[in-house]
């Protein structure tokens, strides 16, 4: 039974960590909290639904393509307007992406109305009988998918020049301008990044829970939980703050009923909030 | 004089607009007049630890909910009357706002905005789920006064307008005061602040119970205006988005400029949003884009030259 249960929330973390890992980089080197971060995934899903739906593309196989799409949207999001006051204090910042979160989410209750919908694969992809534990195939498949997507970015920030870039510019902004490094390119790049990012996990949810535009306030609230948990801005924090929660969620949901289980998130935040602001794995510099 | 002025201009129109609606006796200016008293107590308390301290509380609408709830309980509930249980929303919201004080207030920036953000959610939450006080998400339905339906409009707009006048007279004070002065330098430089000897914590911890007595009692007073809440009204995020896009608006950090950014506000509601149902949250999204970019110190340091350029302010008087 507690076997189950474990399984079951470590194959929740393994997608939370996906959901949070952009939201914790653009909190991390651009220092703004993207309360977009939830809308993006639920674009990323209806993405995924819709070409389910027009042209039997497997949600899992969407993923990249529906980030791709994102990215260039995101990008011209920070470079026309979030760039403009990316310096300015947190209320100005926060109250920017409110705003923007109240025209986007208006956008899509408008498009798409507010009705659940859901990827339903044909055929279903079954269960994977281990004995004591039973799991089922499509959770399994994207997890690992979502563990994927975390990796390629831990990689892209560890490997490529874009990403010293990018982990400079967390490091110390004026620093990294005086090496060379364009500040404001860099940060169209990461808030480009973790959009696609978001876009790609909506995608993988999309077969698991339903998909709407009321959704996304949930994706935003688990994000936060994720990020204080693991400590902001790096990318194994995540991975243990999204394993974390996902497993203290199952057992929640456990000994509380599933009905406490975002409450239970929320009173875990600020009880983090209160005694370790920095969360487990907190330190400076994004690696 | 300056300093004089602008309360005192503010306080004269909002007699003025009181005396027009109850002159008047139209039931829609009575509604609006009183609307616009439950944004500016909203909007100048807001500004108490928003705008002269400068930490961004999203706490308003935990303030405004727990006061609605408690006055909602002790008057369907126990049956207290309904002056003591608007008053008890106050005292409620306070005792929340002074345990918040010790728990969050050594948080800084973003953190201190979530964690501010949070405790609406989970209040709401609780009120979801205990069922037997709250009546969970079927709500409370309130006893109705026992007078006409035209004497309780005005009732509660004078209520709302003595509150409303109240917290812009305390901000007015506070601003004036010692208070204003800490908190104003833990606005400009905490560390400093607290280096040259000014006690932050507890300038923080009265600034966040003061901010938090009006919308107490106007959750409390809101409730028995609409005679009904549920968690999802009482808790909604945009009562604590609303007060600082007006103070925004109006000037963040100053006396009068939350009491105007509250009537601006109202009419760009009025005017707008009343035929834009389907877009009406798009339309208060598109609003406060363009507010922070273009306007981030308030209306009133519009350059209409400026405004042509077609960029942000570059050196905005005073900064949020």
């Amino acid at each position: 039974m507690i076997a189950q249960i474990l399984a079951n929330g470590l194959l929740l973390g393994g997608l939370y960590a996906a959901i949070a890992a952009g939201f914790s980089l653009v909190w991390g080197v651009l220092n703004i909290i993207n309360l977009l971060h939830g809308s993006f995934i639920v674009l990323g899903a209806y993405g995924a639904f819709f070409l389910h739906t027009a042209a039997g593309v497997s949600p899992f196989a969407a993923a990249p393509a529906v980030g791709a799409l994102m990215f260039p949207l995101a990008y011209a999001l920070q470079t026309m307007v979030i760039n403009r006051v990316v310096d300015r204090p947190v209320l100005i910042t926060l109250t920017l992406t409110f705003g923007l979160n109240l025209i986007l989410n208006n956008l899509m209750l408008l498009a798409f109305k507010a009705d659940y919908r859901k990827v339903v694969l044909d055929p279903p992809l079954g269960i994977l009988d281990l004995g004591a534990i039973v799991l089922p195939v499509d959770r399994l498949v994207a997890t690992a998918c979502s563990l994927l997507l975390v990796l390629a970015l831990w990689s892209l920030l560890r490997l490529t020049r874009i990403g010293r870039a990018i982990v400079a510019v967390r490091m110390d902004r004026d620093a990294a301008a005086l090496m060379g490094i364009d500040v404001r390119a860099t940060y169209a790049l990461t808030f480009a990044l973790a959009a696609s990012l978001a876009a790609a996990a909506g995608c993988l949810l999309a077969p698991l829970f339903p998909i709407s535009p009321v959704a996304s306030a949930t994706y935003l609230g688990k994000a936060f939980v994720i990020c204080v948990l693991g400590g902001l801005g790096s990318v194994p924090g995540v991975v243990v703050g999204g394993f974390a929660l996902g497993v203290m969620e199952s057992l929640g949901a456990l000994s509380l009923g599933p009905e406490h289980a975002g409450t239970l998130a929320f009173l875990l935040l600020l009880l983090l909030l209160l005694v370790r602001p920095s969360g487990l794995l907190g330190r400076r510099g994004f690696d | 004089m300056r300093g004089l002025l602008l309360p005192l201009l503010s306080g004269v129109a909002l007699l003025a607009a009181a005396a027009f609606a109850t002159l008047a006796g139209d039931a829609y200016a009575l509604r609006l007049a009183t609307t616009l008293c439950l944004y500016i107590g909203l909007a100048s308390s807001w500004n108490v630890i928003g705008g002269f301290a400068g930490y961004p509380s999203f706490a308003t609408a935990a303030f405004f909910g727990i006061g609605a709830y408690a006055g909602s309980v002790l008057q369907a509930g126990y049956g207290v009357a309904a002056p003591l249980a608007w008053l008890s929303g106050g005292i409620v919201a306070a005792l929340l706002a002074a345990g918040l004080g010790y728990c969050i207030l050594h948080l800084r920036g973003h953190y201190f905005a979530i964690a501010s953000l949070v405790v609406a959610d989970v209040l709401r939450e609780v009120a979801n789920s205990w069922i037997s006080l709250t009546n969970g998400g079927m709500g409370i339905s309130l006893p109705l006064l026992s007078i006409g339906v035209e004497d309780q409009a005005r009732l509660y707009f004078w209520v709302f307008g003595a509150v409303a006048a109240l917290s812009v007279a305390a901000a007015w004070l506070v601003d004036r005061g010692r208070l204003g002065f800490a908190l104003r330098c833990v606005e400009q430089n905490e560390t400093a602040a607290l280096m040259l000897g000014v006690d932050t914590r507890r300038a923080k911890r009265a600034a966040l119970v003061l901010s938090s007595l009006a919308p107490g009692i106007m959750g409390a007073v809101y409730a028995s205006w609409v005679s009904y809440i549920d968690p999802t009204d009482a808790f909604d995020v945009l009562l604590s988005v609303k007060p600082i896009i007006m103070a925004l608006l109006g000037g963040v950090g100053t006396v009068a400029g939350p009491v105007f950014g509250a009537a601006a506000f109202l009419a760009l509601e009025e005017l707008f949003w009343r035929n834009l149902l389907e877009l009406h949250e798009g339309a208060l999204g598109l609003l406060v884009v363009l507010l922070v970019l273009f306007l981030p110190g308030g209306i009133r340091l519009v350059r209409p030259r400026r405004l042509l350029a077609f960029r942000p302010l570059a050196k905005p008087g005073r900064t949020p």
